[in-house]
């Protein structure tokens, strides 16, 4: 399965990706109507110090602690991806506890959010890597079990 | 402020009808122009800065942003122009030379753009490149005058030491220091897959690429930074730096803020002391001096290195050209007065040195009259800005091409000609890690890759259209050239016909 891959030495910091991770997942078509004015909750997030800057997102684990965490079942794994029912979320932040990359995090209507991969919005893959200006981060196979 | 105060060369338009905030063009900047106003709660920016860079514009997401040029204007003086008046006023406050980078933005003759190339029509076939073969290979190195043969009547093949190229164009010499570590990974990488050469520049080589070293001339400068037997050894060639089209005369100044680290390191010199070029070679006054270097090199690499000689293109050039060719060099290279640098005063970089058009032109004709035009190659750079000057080039004599400004566009270098400040936005011109680290060399690269590619094709598609199947046949063909706009003298120089003749 392809999954989102970080090349931490190329990542320049300038969150970009943040930026089209919050449009790709607007359901808008217009990125100022989708981003201005408001904060912006995006499904990766660059962790960053004088040193070093890195985008991270959900690595769409083998074996997910999270799914095997989640207290109503919101949370579960389809074809690889780890995808999560916002229907049946109850904001209760396990998940995000003991997500080891800080990957979950309340969307603007509070419930839980993620990453996933950008297949079930209009962009189809992930919209962070296809604007990333410095391919700090990439979408590919690398033969990892799923 | 006062009569110090110079309006800004450029203005920052934010359509702040589409500007997300999102800050992007603020981190990217590292001139400082951009930044969030909490008590506006926009974004502001401070163009007084700016150098037009054009990378907060590529990375804004919205096309928020555009940079013109400022309309705030003095009175119209076709005499005094305003960037006259404004180095003036520079000059007068700050009391120092003015320097640039870049080439030299004048507006001189471009005489590439006043030469135009053949096709067959009717009375000689042109090739279809898609479907025939096509050679655009070349080698550089001396040339034997005729067939000669051994005591057992066979013919003597061995050449003296040769460079071989896919395509008739290298990557000119950019050191370490004034170009990044990413940079020259991407030249490096791209000249390999490639089949043709880059050329490391007066900094040395740095250790991680050694490996590249089929693909690499290795530069000695009057600086000799750098230089240890093991650089000799790691290239294909070696180039002695005589001269640069874009400052001929002088020599060179790396500011000291810029030997860090590695850059130190492969200088051969201490952290944080200016590297210093001088202008003459302190051992070359003569050709017969220049004789010894070649020489002292051919023995320190036994003979098996064809050695470059470059030198600015200057008014003289074929008179040296032709001592050069008899100092034992094999390779000569000439760079005409728009070749870039890294810095340079600008008053030097705008007024000295001759176009490469006229200096190449001369120079073959020169050695071909003097009997010694197989001693040596012909390479020349200092503004080769497509496959058709290439072409162009070929046809008026030379053996190949240098590049170095088409190459740093290919990696993103958008001209502002700031390098001297070693802040470029681009990863390009600067040691600052986190902006060194803007240019990924698998991107850089690949885009020089492609740009080579596409000009190769160029190259193939022109040939072609000449009836020409091979570059061997085109160089030296100035048959296939004609000349528009030009006058007597010109046309006499370049060695082509007006067109209509
Ligand atoms: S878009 Fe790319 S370079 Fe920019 S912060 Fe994200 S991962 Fe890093
Ligand atoms: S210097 Fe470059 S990045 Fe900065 S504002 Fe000007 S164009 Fe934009
Ligand atoms: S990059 Fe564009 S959208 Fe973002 S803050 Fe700058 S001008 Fe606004
Ligand atoms: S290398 Fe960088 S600083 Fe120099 S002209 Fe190009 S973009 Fe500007």
């Amino acid at each position: 399965m392809k999954r989102v891959y970080v090349n931490e030495a190329w990542c320049l910091g300038c969150h970009l990706c943040e930026y089209n991770c919050a449009f790709a997942n607007s359901g808008l078509s217009d990125m100022v109507l989708a981003l201005k004015g408001k904060p912006i909750y995006p499904r990766i997030h660059v962790e960053e110090n004088e040193q070093i800057s890195y985008a991270v997102s959900c690595r769409h684990c083998k074996d997910p602690v999270c799914v095997k965490s989640c207290i109503a079942g919101a949370l579960s794994k389809q074809d690889g991806v780890i995808r999560i029912d916002k229907n049946k979320c109850v904001a209760c932040y396990t998940c995000v506890l003991v997500c080891p990359y800080g990957a979950l995090a309340p969307s603007e209507a509070g419930v839980m959010q993620k990453c996933e991969l950008c297949l079930q919005n209009a962009c189809g893959e992930p919209a962070c890597v296809k604007g990333c200006p410095n391919r700090a981060i990439v979408y590919e196979e690398r033969g990892e079990a799923e | 402020m006062g009569v110090e105060f110079i309006y800004p060369e450029f203005e920052v338009v934010r359509n702040d009808a589409r500007c997300i905030a999102c800050r992007v063009c603020e981190r990217q900047c590292s001139n400082e122009v951009h930044a969030f106003s909490a008590e506006r709660g926009a974004m502001v920016s401070d163009e007084t800065k700016c150098v037009n860079c054009q990378r907060c514009v590529s990375l804004c997401p919205t096309r928020a942003l555009k940079i013109v040029k400022s309309d705030c204007t003095l009175r119209e003086n076709a005499n005094w122009s305003n960037q006259t008046i404004r180095e003036v006023y520079k000059q007068a406050s700050s009391g120092g030379v003015l320097l640039s980078s870049m080439g030299n933005p004048k507006n001189f003759p471009v005489y590439w753009d006043k030469i135009l190339i053949n096709a067959s029509q009717v009375t000689n076939p042109s090739i279809d490149p898609l479907r025939e073969p096509m050679e655009t290979h070349v080698s550089l190195g001396k040339k034997p005058d005729r067939i000669s043969r051994g005591a057992d009547g066979k013919i003597v093949c061995e050449l003296p030491p040769q460079i071989d190229l896919a395509m008739p164009v290298m990557f000119s010499a950019m050191s370490y220091g004034s170009i990044s570590y990413n940079a020259h990974a991407s030249l490096a990488r791209a000249a390999t897959e490639l089949g043709i050469l880059y050329n490391t520049g007066e900094g040395g080589l740095h250790e991680d690429f050694y490996r590249y070293g089929p693909n690499t001339i290795v530069q000695v400068a009057s600086g000799r930074f750098g230089v240890h037997e093991d650089y000799l050894e790691a290239g294909s060639a070696i180039e002695i730096k005589m001269g640069q089209g874009a400052k001929p005369g002088i020599g060179g100044h790396l500011p000291g803020a810029k030997i860090v680290g590695d850059v130190s390191r492969t200088r051969m010199i201490p952290e944080g002391s200016d590297a210093i070029s001088p202008a003459p070679h302190h051992d070359i006054y003569s050709i017969e001096d220049l004789r010894q270097l070649v020489y002292s090199l051919k023995e320190a690499t036994e003979y098996r290195k064809p050695i470059i000689v470059k030198v600015a293109a200057v008014h003289n050039i074929a008179a040296i050209a032709s001592g050069i060719a008899r100092s034992g060099a094999d390779i000569i290279a000439i760079d005409g007065f728009r070749g870039g640098t890294g810095a340079a005063p600008t008053l030097i970089r705008d007024n000295v040195g001759i176009p490469i058009e006229l200096a190449l032109a001369s120079v073959d004709q020169r050695l071909r009259d003097e009997g010694i035009r197989n001693n040596v190659s012909l390479v020349v750079g200092g503004s080769i800005r497509s496959a058709a000057d290439v072409i162009k080039a070929v046809a008026l004599g030379a053996d190949a091409c240098y590049i170095a400004t088409a190459a740093l566009l290919a990696l993103g270098c958008h001209l502002c000609r700031t390098c001297q400040t070693g802040k470029c936005n681009w990863g390009i011109a600067t040691q600052r890690p986190d902006l060194v680290k803007r240019l990924n060399p698998d991107v850089g690269s690949e885009r020089l890759v492609n740009l080579m590619t596409a000009w190769r094709r160029e190259i193939m598609e022109l040939m072609g259209g000449m009836g020409i199947n091979s570059i061997e046949a085109l160089r030296g063909n100035r048959l296939m050239l004609r000349g528009v706009g030009l006058n007597e003298t010109e046309l006499r120089i370049l060695g082509v016909a007006h067109a209509g003749e």
